[in-house]
């Protein structure tokens, strides 16, 4: 048997712990413009920064909750319930030596450090609102490779943070990267210079600590002409009664012949509402790829999206979602076309158990004035109970002559026969629901890193265990 | 001890009554055949056997070597040595024939103890080789666009692989051509032994010219009605199933192997 040790902890259980909150700077609970100057303040902003969060924090309270379209869940949010800025300091260690003890043993339980050693290029570990570590493997950073966090990236990158920050995903998008915009601290600011190909991935982690907290990173790739890089995240929370919310606003720019790879496994407790926008935009002849793994969390809404803007630009989605009891993963993607020749592939694969729910929700839009470009579709559900729901939404603009697309959707249900069937070779119930999961998303998770593949695996049987008996 | 023995079994789905007053026991080391019309319940006996949830047992008990199963689930029959081969097994895309054997040999290994890879690949080979399967077959999912044939192969594949004390074959001829049948027949004959005891469930004679038993019964409406030598089989072969037909509550004293 494989024996990889995992790059993310995504084992619920595992994430389900907290220690007291040591914070020193705390905005208190609610938001108002003295929230956004409190964080501005701490974080010792630029003027044009302030400015950017009080214009965003108008957006956000002009804008409507999605409850139209989306979930009704949604008004589970008070907004004046949640603490929107948590920290000990602003300063991440660059040695785990120098992390506090209480946060050093969280990222210790949730082998964040034993990872970094084996296989990643660099780490950044967040803890509520700030990075408490920060660290690039020093052979990636001397071949010019910045990995910091966002504050860093703009006090000390600023020709760079600012030439993209805000310019793939606007403020008022929607009304939760309005929020984001107003509020964010954390994430991760990277740039590739050209040519360079980063061999190991980098990662992050994002962990939220705190009850009645919402964690707002903001995080910005830049993968200049012709590199290459893979970035992976991954998130946990403990279980907490009331609700925490964590929505994130994620930017990419692969630049010309760039390939861009962005990993998630998205583990967060079930009393997390998850609502992050993510975009990427490729240049001619690059490609960003969206590897989406929703695990965990109450709600997530998340549409991965890639905005093809040069010729012969790629992107694609590779999404698993599951749906437990009491979850509803509102999933998809958003391919835009903007050149001639672009392609695009969607792969979303969804299960739910239960009382579970999945949506999908795509998004494919292709020009008439666009020749050669192609998208693929394929979105399939399983259902494993009686009571579980999936929802599809697939909306597809494609004119023009020159263009192909292609949409294949499907329902699947895992019978009683195929269980007993199993069982009577010797797996249990649950060892068989689980296998007939995997088999279900097989095709697709082949296509992800291997470490991620056998923690997937471990994952599902995790679950499907819960879910019968 | 050393048998499956069913007595006075009585089995119903949705308030109707398939089976109706079974006994049989089939001891190791022994092959039974079981032939019937059809209607009579013998796949519903073999579901029954094997554990499935919509059959309802009333009256009766199945005894595995001295030990009651009717109170266990299908997985835990299954690995206390259980084994039926489905007369329609089951689709299961996206889960190759190889993880899908090894998931259930890893199954009856006790806690902790980890499945040999090397081990594990030469001895599904070897079987392979038994029943003429190409290798390529193992990266297959299971059964998923199999043809008749195929499945029934795989069938026996995985019994041979998991070495049961008891193997039911639910009508493992049927949509078999003769070339097959007699490749199947060959791979069962194989696992035939001292420790093991094997029921097959049969309409037609012709499997039983390949594997040919210590014991035939003929199953009629819930019950076994007369019990014999293979010759037995070569008698329903020449008349049918007339006559038995007719039997009906005067059948008090099952015949017992």
């Amino acid at each position: 048997m494989v024996k990889e040790v995992s790059p993310l902890e995504i084992e619920r259980n595992v994430g389900n712990f907290a220690y007291p909150e040591t914070h020193t700077h705390d905005a208190g609970i609610g938001l108002t413009e003295k929230t956004i100057h409190y964080i501005s303040d701490i974080k010792e902003d630029p003027d044009w920064v302030r400015e950017f969060r009080l214009n965003a924090y108008k957006t956000f309270l002009s804008k409507p909750m999605p409850t139209h379209w989306a979930s009704k869940d949604l008004e589970a949010i008070v907004f004046d319930n949640i603490r929107y800025y948590l920290s000990a300091g602003t300063q991440p260690k660059r040695n785990w030596e120098d992390v506090p003890d209480d946060v050093k043993r969280t990222f210790e339980r949730l082998g964040i450090p034993e990872q970094e050693r084996k296989f990643l290029a660099g780490v950044e570990a967040q803890f509520d609102s700030e990075a408490v570590y920060s660290n690039i493997k020093k052979a990636v950073g001397e071949q010019g490779v910045i990995f910091v966090g966002s504050a860093e990236g703009l006090k000390n990158h600023p020709e760079i943070f600012r030439k993209w920050f805000g310019k793939v995903i606007p403020t008022g998008d929607n009304k939760f990267s309005a929020l984001n915009s107003a509020v964010f601290s954390g994430g991760s600011f990277i740039y590739v210079p050209p040519g360079v190909k980063v061999k190991h991935p980098l990662q992050a982690y994002f962990r939220i600590n705190a009850e009645n907290f919402g964690q707002f990173e903001r995080t910005l790739i830049i993968c200049d002409e012709g590199s290459e890089l893979t970035y992976m995240e991954g998130c946990t929370a403990p279980k907490f009664n009331t609700a925490t919310l964590h929505s994130a606003v994620v930017e990419l720019v692969a630049l010309k012949g760039a390939k861009l790879q962005y990993i998630t496994v998205q583990n967060w407790s079930a009393n997390v509402f998850n609502l992050v926008t993510k975009r990427g935009i490729a240049h001619e002849d690059a490609e960003v790829k969206w590897i989406d793994c929703n695990i965990g969390s109450r709600l997530t809404m998340k549409y991965p999206g890639v905005i093809m803007k040069g010729r012969r630009a790629r992107g694609e989605v590779l999404s698993i979602a599951l749906a437990g009891d009491g979850q509803h993963q509102d999933t998809g993607a958003k391919m835009v076309h903007a050149a001639d020749e672009t392609t695009s592939n969607i792969i979303s694969k969804s299960i739910s158990i239960g009382k579970g729910r999945a949506t999908y929700r795509g998004l494919v839009h292709i020009p008439k004035h666009l020749k050669n470009c192609k998208n693929n579709t394929e979105c399939d559900a399983l259902l494993i109970n009686s009571t579980s729901r999936t929802d599809t939404y697939p909306a597809i603009t494609v004119r023009g002559t020159g263009n192909s697309v292609q949409h294949e959707a499907s329902v699947s249900q895992v019978s009683a026969e195929q269980i007993f069937y199993m069982q009577q070779r010797g797996l249990t119930e649950a060892q068989a629901m689980s296998l007939s999961v995997n088999g279900f998303v097989n095709d697709l998770v082949r296509q992800f890193p291997m470490e991620y593949s056998v923690e997937l695996k471990r994952l599902i049987e995790l679950e499907m265990e819960g879910s019968v008996g | 001890m050393n048998r499956l023995s069913i007595s006075n079994l009585r089995v119903s789905i949705a308030e109707q009554e398939i089976i109706r007053g079974l006994s049989l026991a089939v001891p190791k080391g022994e092959v039974h055949a079981i032939m019937g019309p059809n209607g009579s319940g013998k796949s519903t006996l073999a579901k029954v056997l094997a554990g499935h949830p919509d059959y309802k047992v009333t009256m009766g008990e199945v005894l595995m070597d001295g030990e009651d199963i009717l109170g266990l689930a299908p997985d835990e029959r299954a690995r206390k040595g259980l084994f039926l081969a489905f007369q329609y097994p089951s689709e299961i895309p996206g889960v190759t024939i190889a993880n899908f054997l090894r998931a259930a040999v890893q199954a009856r290994l006790p806690e902790g103890e980890e499945l040999e890879a090397t081990d594990y690949y030469a001895r599904l080979y070897e079987k392979m080789d038994l029943l003429e399967m190409d290798r390529s077959f193992t990266s297959r999912s299971v059964n998923e666009g199999f043809s008749g044939g195929e499945k029934k192969r795989n069938e026996i594949l995985q019994l041979a692989m998991l070495e049961p004390k008891y193997a039911v074959l639910d009508e493992t001829d049927s949509g078999l051509d003769i070339d097959a049948l007699k490749v199947v027949a060959n791979g069962v004959n194989s696992m035939r032994g001292p420790n093991r005891g094997i029921l097959v469930i049969t309409h037609y004679q012709r499997l039983l010219d390949y594997i040919v038993p210590d014991h035939v019964h003929v199953m009629v409406q819930g019950r076994i009605v007369r019990s014999g030598g293979k010759e037995l089989a070569l008698e329903l072969e020449e008349k049918g199933y007339e006559g038995y037909d007719e039997v009906k509550d005067e059948v008090s004293e099952p015949a017992m192997a």
